[in-house]
């Protein structure tokens, strides 16, 4: 199995310190999720994951089973493994999702990408027109996220970071799509972070440790029943003002 | 202007009233300035270096090895043809129907009989380089579609444009001349002429292609088109301007659609050393509507120019203006654009969006929207951008695992297909996407290469 290491992590955005020393362990197989109020810096740690440009990793390290990621750019750490769902996936006009995924599994059995992103769309009932389409284009919110999914399913990372994936699905959007990559931890030891506010996500997909982030900090760890004490208490217990942007 | 003269234009073949036609259009050039940089019209335009007295008219009639091959190409690329058309320098050689209905007439001025005034009914006036192929243009290539016609598949207008090799065509280079130009008579100037008619509730494609032999070589192209499109038709043109490194291409496409009619031109300017293609197009009957798209990659040091009318002329009409281009190594692009509704013409709906991928350090684009409303009941819109690849976009694909060169060809393809996969005349998509991907291939390529270069040199000194 695999090991997605996080140690002592810090990121800026700008000139902003936003991740201010995460520490995370997640195993292959394994579910993780980070809740926390909005500014406490959960997208941002995932972009720092990632290495979006722009996103400074300023001290840590970020290692899929030993091998250092910080430093790597984007791309490279995609074919190391990782992979990001982003909370708003990205038009690109013109480039049809099966040629962008044909690309990044060039020289790795892209001749199968047709077959298997039919499957996977099937899968959560993505509508099979779109995927001739170009990536994100003429997409509703709720498509665009099942689309991220879709090609989480067809790459098959070892690390997933899933940037609330549940905003914009309705129900039954949310449930195909938490089974689906519950299903993955099992087919082929998908590790997950799952960066979300809702517990609803978990309803199918089954938690292993739940964080909370405050201020760019893990402040608490737990199981799920972490997860639904948040949705009914928030995160006053963590010192965060009712309806507050938190402090970063 | 040693080599284009009135006898040379009195020469030229064809009936009386074209004749008579070419000497007074002589006469009007050789009192008319010609373009300068200083007009509005050809600002951001490299126009004051052209040299008219460095060309001369081609009477070249001979395809060539190089004409033959591509005009092969074309017809493999194009399986379904209506007709197929072939010009050289402006001389018409070759008028190929396949299955075009008997009552379509296509094939040079005689097609119309006497009929008179078949030029300058779309395009009146115009400024010296119209004059000059109104004086110069050889032929004119003629499609006349009668009313209630519908053709099926594009009829197809190749112009093939020879070019003179840089340096003496005499002579070997040799020392103390190695610069040397060739002689005027060497360097071709062609004037292609078409016009195309559609009768009442008629439609069909056209598509124009302008080419010479690739990689460099002297000569100056400039054509001249009129469109029209009867009340109720459809009109769908295309123009594929593929010209060698070293070309003048300075062309006009003038079109006028009739009640209710809807035209659509696309150009697309991959070629030429300068590049300038204006398209004017005059929404003239109620409830017509115009659709104009264009193209372009600039790379090495081209410089492309496309200017476009949106001419709104009778209410209730519609005009879309779409116009996409890309420019690497040190090219340069020019887009502007003028929607212009006339006095009368209420409820016109017009909007133009200009978008520009600038590729490299040493390349620009300049983006000019213009509108000119004299009526009230109107709405109109204008969106231009200019800026390299999006950085997101690349972000996207690159967490994917796509390296970022790669990544970045993907992403300014799809920037062209978005606009090449509209092309009012499918047929011709297939050539375009090949194109504009051998060309976007080579210059992402270059790019690459010297981002690369800089990054060593960078990593050296520190």
């Amino acid at each position: 199995m695999s090991l997605l290491e996080v140690k002592g992590l810090h990121a800026s955005a700008g000139s902003r310190e936003i991740v201010r020393g995460v520490d995370l362990v997640v195993g292959g197989g394994e579910v993780h999720v980070v809740m926390g109020p909005n500014g406490s810096g959960k997208s941002t740690f995932a972009h720092a994951l990632m290495g979006r440009p722009g996103t400074t990793v300023t001290a840590g390290s970020i290692q899929i089973d030993g091998f250092e990621l910080v430093g790597l750019p984007a791309w490279r750490r995609a074919q190391e493994g990782l992979f990001l769902a982003l909370q708003q996936p990205i038009e690109v006009p013109g480039v049809l999702l099966e040629a962008a995924l044909a690309e990044a599994t060039r020289g790795a059995g892209a001749s199968d990408v047709p077959a298997r992103l039919a499957a996977e769309a099937a899968a959560i009932g993505f509508d099979e027109r779109f995927l001739r389409r170009p990536l994100n284009v003429d997409l509703s919110g709720g498509e665009r996220k099942r689309n991220e999914v879709v090609q989480l399913g067809v790459l098959r990372p070892k690390f997933a970071v899933l940037d609330e994936i549940d905003s914009g699905l309705d129900v039954d959007a949310v449930r195909t799509v938490s089974q689906r990559i519950e299903r993955a931890t099992s087919e082929w030891g998908l590790g997950v972070v799952a960066v979300t506010h809702f517990h609803r996500l978990l309803r199918e997909l089954r938690a292993d440790r739940v964080h909370v982030m405050v201020d760019g900090r893990l402040v608490a760890s737990g199981g799920p029943e972490l997860a639904e004490e948040l949705e009914r208490t928030g995160y006053r217990a963590y010192g965060v003002e009712e309806g507050g942007e938190g402090a970063a | 202007m040693s080599s284009f003269t009135a006898d040379r234009a009195a020469s030229l073949g064809g009936p009386a009233w074209l004749k008579r036609r070419r000497t007074h259009a002589f006469e009007e050039l050789a009192a008319m300035p010609m373009p300068s940089e200083k007009e509005e019209v050809w600002r951001y335009t490299p126009i004051d270096e052209l040299r008219l007295d460095e060309f001369s008219p081609s009477g070249g009639k001979d395809l060539g090895t190089l004409g033959s091959m591509f005009l092969e190409g074309v017809v493999a690329d194009l399986p379904e043809l209506a007709a197929l058309v072939t010009a050289v320098d402006g001389h018409l050689v070759a008028v190929d129907r396949f299955g075009l209905p008997e009552s379509v007439g296509i094939g040079g001025v005689d097609v119309l009989g006497d009929e008179e005034g078949v030029l300058g009914r779309v395009l009146a006036g115009g400024d010296a380089l119209v004059r000059l192929n109104d004086a110069f243009h050889p032929d004119v290539v003629v499609l006349d579609v009668p009313a209630r016609v519908v053709l099926d598949a594009p009829v197809v207008v190749v112009h093939w444009c020879t070019t003179a090799p840089p340096g003496p065509t005499t002579a070997p280079p040799g020392p103390g001349r190695p610069d040397a130009l060739a002689p005027a008579e060497g360097r071709p100037a062609s004037f292609p002429r078409t016009v195309v008619r559609l009768g009442e509730g008629s439609s069909g494609q056209v598509v124009e292609i302008v080419a010479g032999p690739p990689g460099g070589g002297l000569g100056l192209v400039v054509p001249v088109t009129e469109l029209s499109a009867s009340d109720g038709s459809q009109l769908s043109y295309a123009a594929l301007q593929v010209l060698g490194t070293d070309a003048w291409h300075l062309s006009r496409v003038a079109a006028t659609a009739g009640r209710d009619a809807t035209l659509r031109t696309f150009t697309v300017g991959l070629g030429g050393a300068y590049d300038r293609s204006r398209t004017d197009a005059l929404a003239d009957g109620t409830g017509s509507s115009t659709e104009l798209r264009s193209a372009y990659l600039g790379t090495g040091s081209q410089v492309h120019d496309v200017r476009t009318l949106q001419d709104h002329a009778a209410p209730h009409t519609t005009s879309d203006l779409l116009c996409k281009g890309a420019v690497s190594g040190t090219s340069r692009s020019v887009y502007s654009g003028l929607i212009r509704v006339r006095r009368g013409a209420v409820r016109t709906n017009a909007f133009q969006t200009n978008h520009n991928l600038v590729l490299g350090q040493g390349a620009h684009a300049d983006s000019v929207p213009n509108l000119d409303i004299e009526e009230n009941d109107v709405r109109c819109s204008h969106a231009s951008s200019v800026g390299p690849v999006d950085e997101d976009q690349r972000y996207y694909l690159e967490s994917r695992g796509i390296p970022p060169t790669r990544a970045e060809q993907l992403i300014v393809l799809g920037f062209f297909d978005d606009i090449v996969q509209r092309s009012p005349v499918p047929a011709l998509i297939p050539r375009l996407r090949r194109e504009v991907g051998l060309r976007l291939e080579a210059a992402l390529g270059l790019e690459a290469a010297d981002r690369d270069r800089a990054r060593e040199e960078a990593s050296e000194n520190g």
